[in-house]
């Protein structure tokens, strides 16, 4: 724990405030406790009779003292004992993580450093003894630790620029920079850091959009509230260091986390139909492809091959040719017959004689022909 | 019994209430006001040992410190009759104990008196503001006039107002459903969006390969029908070179070639004997 002022204060006069000792009441208080105690020594059970009591304690101190109590000598022995007892207890020794500020009547003197130091006891002097080196720590939005963390709405719902419900939690270290502003210029400074921190932040995320709390621009805020939460605890004198304010969770809250996550959902959605449509097209564009080559050489085949025919054909023909010219008649004779063999020879033949004289009508037995042509027809099958 | 042991007690207990009638201490973080019968008499600023009338004058203690005054949030109208809770905290100091003796005795007391001027004073703010000026870019603005308007009206406690700040500012519990809902609303506009325009571009990307499928194929279609047209050409070319010689001869060689493709099996032909094919079939030629 590090040095915390205790309520009450100072409404109401002098006899409250904690650590302050008592107040202006107890000037003379510093010499009755010896007597009491030497006092009190001497008794036993039962109770003795107060006679009795102060009777054989003057002899005790008698004894002590040969004078008699009550001569000046015995007087001045027992002052100067009572003053060696009373500043032995001004001793006091500073921890390391903390440092020593000594008052006098509640005016502050001086800081002092770890060690054994002396300093006036009550009810002159005061020490106060806060932990410099400590680092405290305060979680906004949450409380526990991790793993067992209790969240407080109230405090971690928070309004961003564009008027949506952001959840933040957050957490601020912050350390005492000077024990005398700490102690002295601020009452409970404690708590200003933390209501002060939650201002400081609602006034960042205020400022910005939802997006940019929730996802890329945490730190770069955490690191403005920081200043901010610094500059309002330097206008106060506070006496106090912000050594971090880290954003440790940002996240729309619970009651609409669904639909955040949709959207997320709806952004894979969008990359996975995208990502067919390109699959389409790497599939149907290479093979349009390889149609199209097919398509170009079959026709760059059949260039060829119409060419080739031809040149086959001219070649034919002006072999044909070369041997009409040679002896015309002949092969002109030769090649008439040759076809007419070729094409009488596969089919029917009827051959009629019209010199009968144009009154005989020649009879053509169709029926026969087209029965006759039919089971030729179907004969190869 | 020693009569000097009583007047040595006796003595001890008449400095000791004096003392403590008398001194009395002044903390590093506390001021004073010391009261003669009730009358203001003197302030004291610095801390350390004093001395008082014992009896007479009597002490009164205020912190010297900046104060907290944290009253409880409310709920309050802004500009376009929006409910929000605001929660406001003020730092302040006191600067004149008399004035605050006088003013309001206690810091209870202050605290129910000058919160019921912050409270009005926010809502005077506020109820000049929008949403996004509370918020965000005016914030600062806004909490600078709550400042202002309540140092005003510091003087006559006594105090030196330091800060207000605005601490939360929250939407009511009815108003924070209905942004709630409208987040929602609002996601599922963006989902919808994002799976739209995925929609899109899938069409685009297809419509897009479809198109180039197309104009592939209809390009390889055209580069072959002019292949073929090129290779018939060039056929007919050669063909024309070498039949063009005797387009007579061409002619008879031509429906030769017809007659044998063209006449074949299940023609039935009536011919008659006096054809050119019949030429011997009645007599051998005469020599």
């Amino acid at each position: 724990m590090f040095y915390k002022q205790q309520g009450g204060g100072p409404w109401g006069g002098g006899g409250g405030g904690g650590p302050w000792g008592s107040g202006g009441g107890s000037g003379g208080s510093g010499g009755g406790n010896p007597w009491s105690s030497r006092g009190g020594s001497g008794g036993g059970n039962p109770p003795p009779d107060l006679e009795e009591l102060l009777r054989r304690s003057q002899e005790r101190l008698r004894r002590i003292m040969p004078g008699g109590f009550g001569s000046p000598r015995s007087l001045y022995i027992l002052g100067a004992v009572i003053l060696f007892f009373w500043g032995l207890s001004g001793v006091y020794v500073v921890q390391p993580d903390e440092q020593g500020v000594e008052l006098m009547f509640g005016r502050y003197v001086r800081t002092t450093q770890p060690g054994p130091n002396f300093w006036f006891p009550a009810p002159v002097g005061t020490v106060l003894k806060p932990k410099v080196t400590q680092t405290n720590q305060l979680t906004i939005g949450f409380r526990g630790s991790p793993g067992n963390i209790r969240e407080v709405p109230q405090e971690s719902h928070i309004l961003s620029g564009d008027q949506n419900i952001v959840d933040i939690q957050f957490v601020v270290q912050w350390r005492i920079s000077n024990a005398g502003d700490y102690l002295f210029n601020m009452r409970d400074p404690e708590a200003t850091v933390k209501i002060a921190a939650e201002s400081a932040l609602r006034e960042v995320v205020g400022s910005n959009p939802l997006t940019a709390v929730i996802t890329n621009q945490r730190d770069q805020l955490a690191q403005q509230a920081r200043e901010l939460l610094q500059g309002i605890m330097d206008g106060y004198k506070a006496g106090v260091t912000i050594l971090d304010l880290r954003i440790q969770k940002a996240d729309p809250p619970k009651e609409v986390i669904d639909a955040f996550n949709d959207v997320q959902r709806a952004k894979q959605d969008a990359e996975r139909l995208e990502n067919e449509a390109l699959a389409y097209r790497n599939d149907i564009i290479p093979r349009a492809k390889g149609e199209a080559a097919r398509l170009v050489q079959n026709a760059t085949a059949e260039k060829e091959r119409l060419v080739k025919e031809a040149e086959g054909q001219a070649a034919r023909f002006t072999a044909f040719y070369q041997t009409y010219v040679a002896n015309k008649d002949i092969t002109a004779r030769r090649m008439y017959l040759e076809a007419m063999q070729e094409v009488l020879s596969k089919s029917e033949k009827i051959i009629m004689d019209n010199k009968g004289g144009p009154g005989v009508v020649p009879y053509l037995p169709l029926p026969e022909i087209q029965r006759r042509s039919q089971g030729q027809a179907s004969a190869p099958q | 019994m020693n009569p000097r042991l009583v007047l040595g007690v006796a003595v001890s207990v008449v400095i000791l209430i004096l003392l403590t009638g008398t001194a009395f201490t002044v903390q590093q973080t506390q001021q004073a006001l010391v009261l003669t019968f009730g009358n203001p008499s003197r302030v004291i600023a610095e801390p350390g040992l004093k001395f008082k009338i014992p009896l007479a004058q009597r002490v009164f203690y205020y912190d010297k410190r900046i104060l907290d005054l944290d009253p409880q949030g409310q709920d309050m109208s802004l500009i376009d009759q929006r409910r929000i809770n605001v929660d406001a905290f003020a730092r302040y100091r006191i600067v004149d104990p008399l004035r605050f003796y006088q003013a309001v005795g206690t810091e209870a007391s202050f605290r129910d008196r000058f919160g019921n001027i912050l409270n009005g004073s926010v809502r005077d703010a506020v109820g000049r503001a929008d949403l996004a000026d509370v918020l965000g870019a005016k914030r600062g603005a806004v909490m600078h006039e709550i400042t202002e308007a309540v140092r005003r009206r510091a003087p006559e406690f006594g105090i030196e107002v330091v800060e207000v700040r605005i601490g939360r500012a929250d939407l009511t519990a009815d108003t924070t459903q209905a942004t709630f809902n409208r987040m929602r609303s609002d996601r599922m506009a963006e989902a919808a969006d994002f799976r739209g325009r995925g929609q899109e571009q899938k069409s685009r990307i297809e419509a897009d390969a479809d198109r180039e499928r197309t104009i592939i194929l209809a390009e390889a279609e055209k580069q072959s029908q002019t292949l073929r047209g090129e290779g018939e050409a060039e056929s007919r070319k050669i063909l024309n070179a070498a039949q063009g010689k005797d387009p007579q001869f061409y002619g008879f060689f031509r429906a030769m070639e017809a007659y044998k493709g063209a006449l074949g099996d299940g023609t039935t032909m009536v011919l008659s004997p006096d054809s050119e094919f019949f030429r011997y079939f009645n007599a051998p030629p005469r020599p």
